[in-house]
């Protein structure tokens, strides 16, 4: 005989009120986690936007090209600085190129849509003979010699960069400008194609920088070809770009196709866009204010503290001269 | 009855809110916020204000133009969010990237009009977060209370303006957002006219039947 099964203790009952809630519960948890969920995604991805992350793991280093002039470091150690050099990863990966993208990190991502070779430089206007060169004429001409600068953005954060290039003095000396020639004009590389963010307008392209021809002919004057050994990756101006280092990063025009002569100041892509921010010597000056913010102190890239910006970025003693009896607040 | 309570709305905005604020900690920890991950952080987190600003400003709005009346559930909660968010922005600015300098931070206070305009945003929101609660509500009267919360269409406006004034070549987000206040701001005056417009016809109806009386 068997006996029929004992009942649950009335303790272990369901209460009536809670078993008929059930499906609420489960209901109300499942909008709890789904709502927080989308809202959280939401949140995330409008905030981060205009700022994606940037790749984790640094970009190889490209390979020294295969042109027939070898890719090999002569001279090195002029201007030596005895700062910590910025790492290749921060380099490579914080970049404002606005062409490539307007965020710091996208540059990075599309870096490699700039094809370095073939590579045409014009030199146009005020010189003895109006001429294209390539890469490697370059190489065989000046050879490659690496200099280490700090880089000075206008954003107030900077970085110091081992470049791989020639001085500009020694190609203008070369090119033999006319006497008319009072300022050299800087144009970079027009093409949609390699450079996907000119379909939109925020800045005029192609972009266009300039120097006074004194300015070009001083020995800081730089034009590089690569960085820490290898030649520049796209986002850093692929495969020649400018650097001024007594000014703010943005006269540094990258992706070079044009450099012209000429007697007029050439008019450059910031000074056009915001006239009264951005002008045409933009010299580093901790005493002279963005409008919008203090050049008094930058934050190096890599440190948590800033520094105290120091005037020409460091180089007063070699191109102070060049604007003796200048008035810098005016000619900013 | 409980479903018309929803009774998982607020807790699941205030966990929805927390994420982008744990993604930017996490990202920091594992150094995926960039080669100036201060930068990075204080621009991420001053959107995040805005957004959570824009958010409680739409809630009206959202009420007005549809039959729902969750939007007015979450309203306040989305306003703390924004307060909370906008001190932490203010915070990471003052202690990482002025390194606590007082003296700088006056000075840019004073001098930049962009950073005026955020410092008096977060000064405006401080009475307006500390009579968030129901019973601040009571002991102000409605009227009253509802006066000194008008002050958040200000804030909004300092936000944009804030926002705009910083950004250096692209001003695509910051006009997103004030469209979106300004969107919100066109609602609530045809709905507010609207109602006066009621108003002025009841009272009319009401003279011409005491007249006739």
């Amino acid at each position: 005989m068997r006996n029929p099964p004992r009942p649950p203790a009335s303790s272990e009952i369901t209460p009536a009120k809670l078993y008929s809630r059930r499906r609420e519960f489960i209901k109300s948890g499942a909008l709890f986690v789904g709502t927080s969920a989308t809202l959280g995604a939401g949140l995330t991805s409008l905030s981060s936007m205009g700022s994606a992350d940037p790749p984790v793991k640094p970009p190889p280093l490209p390979p020294a090209p295969k042109g027939a002039v070898p890719w090999r470091i002569g001279k090195r150690g002029q201007f030596a600085l005895g700062e910590a050099e910025t790492s290749y990863q921060d380099i490579t990966t914080y970049n404002n190129y606005y062409e490539l993208g307007l965020s710091k990190s996208e540059p990075a991502n599309l870096g490699f849509l700039i094809k370095p070779r073939p590579w045409t430089l014009r030199i146009t206007g005020e010189v003895e003979q109006e001429r294209s060169l390539d890469i490697d004429t370059l190489i065989r001409w000046f050879g490659l010699e690496e200099r280490v600068y700090r880089m000075r953005c206008v954003e107030a954060w900077s970085m110091v960069i081992p470049w791989l290039g020639f001085p500009l003095a020694d190609l203008l000396k070369k090119l033999a400008p006319t006497s008319r020639a009072k300022y050299v004009r800087f144009t970079t590389l027009l093409d949609p194609e390699q450079l996907p963010n000119q379909a939109s307008h925020v800045l005029s392209w192609p972009y266009v920088e300039g120097l006074r021809i004194d300015e070009a002919m001083n020995p800081l004057a730089f034009l590089a070809l690569g960085l820490y050994g290898a030649p520049l990756p796209g986002q850093n101006g692929a495969p020649l770009r400018l650097i001024v280092p007594w000014k703010y990063g943005f006269k540094g025009g990258k992706s070079l196709v044009e450099i012209r002569f000429q007697t007029d100041e050439p008019v450059t892509t910031w000074s056009q866009s915001a006239p009264s921010e951005y002008g045409f010597y933009a010299n580093v000056n901790p005493r002279v204010d963005h409008p919008r913010w203090s050049q008094a102190s930058e934050r190096r890239i890599g440190e948590l503290s800033r520094r105290k910006t120091l005037p020409f970025n460091g180089y007063a003693e070699q191109v102070a001269d060049l604007y003796r009896g200048m008035d810098l607040a005016r000619y900013f | 009855m409980a479903k018309s309570k929803l009774p998982w709305l607020v807790p699941a905005t205030i966990a929805g809110a927390l994420i982008p604020f744990a993604s930017i900690a996490w990202r920091l920890s594992q150094h995926r916020l960039g080669a100036n991950p201060i930068a990075t952080a204080l621009n991420q987190i001053g959107l995040l204000s805005l957004i959570f600003l824009c958010a409680s400003l739409s809630c009206t709005p959202l009420k007005i133009a549809s039959t729902w009346n969750w939007p007015l559930r979450v309203r306040r909660t989305l306003g703390l969010c924004a307060f909370f968010s906008v001190v932490l922005h203010f915070l990471v600015y003052l202690v990482f990237d002025q390194s606590l300098a007082l003296g700088a931070l006056l000075l840019d206070v004073l001098k930049r009009p962009f950073i005026a305009l955020g410092f008096v945003a977060l000064i405006l929101l401080l009475p307006l977060a500390l009579t968030s609660s129901r019973r601040a509500v009571a002991q102000l009267g409605f009227r009253r209370w509802q006066r000194i919360h008008r002050l958040a269409y200000l804030i909004g406006i300092l936000g944009v303006l804030h926002f705009y004034l910083r950004v250096k070549a692209d001003h695509t987000q910051p006009i997103v957002y004030g469209s979106v206040l300004a969107f919100g701001f066109m609602l609530r005056g045809a709905a507010a006219l609207k109602k006066f417009r009621d108003m002025r016809l009841r009272a009319s109806v009401h003279g011409v039947r005491s007249e006739s009386a």
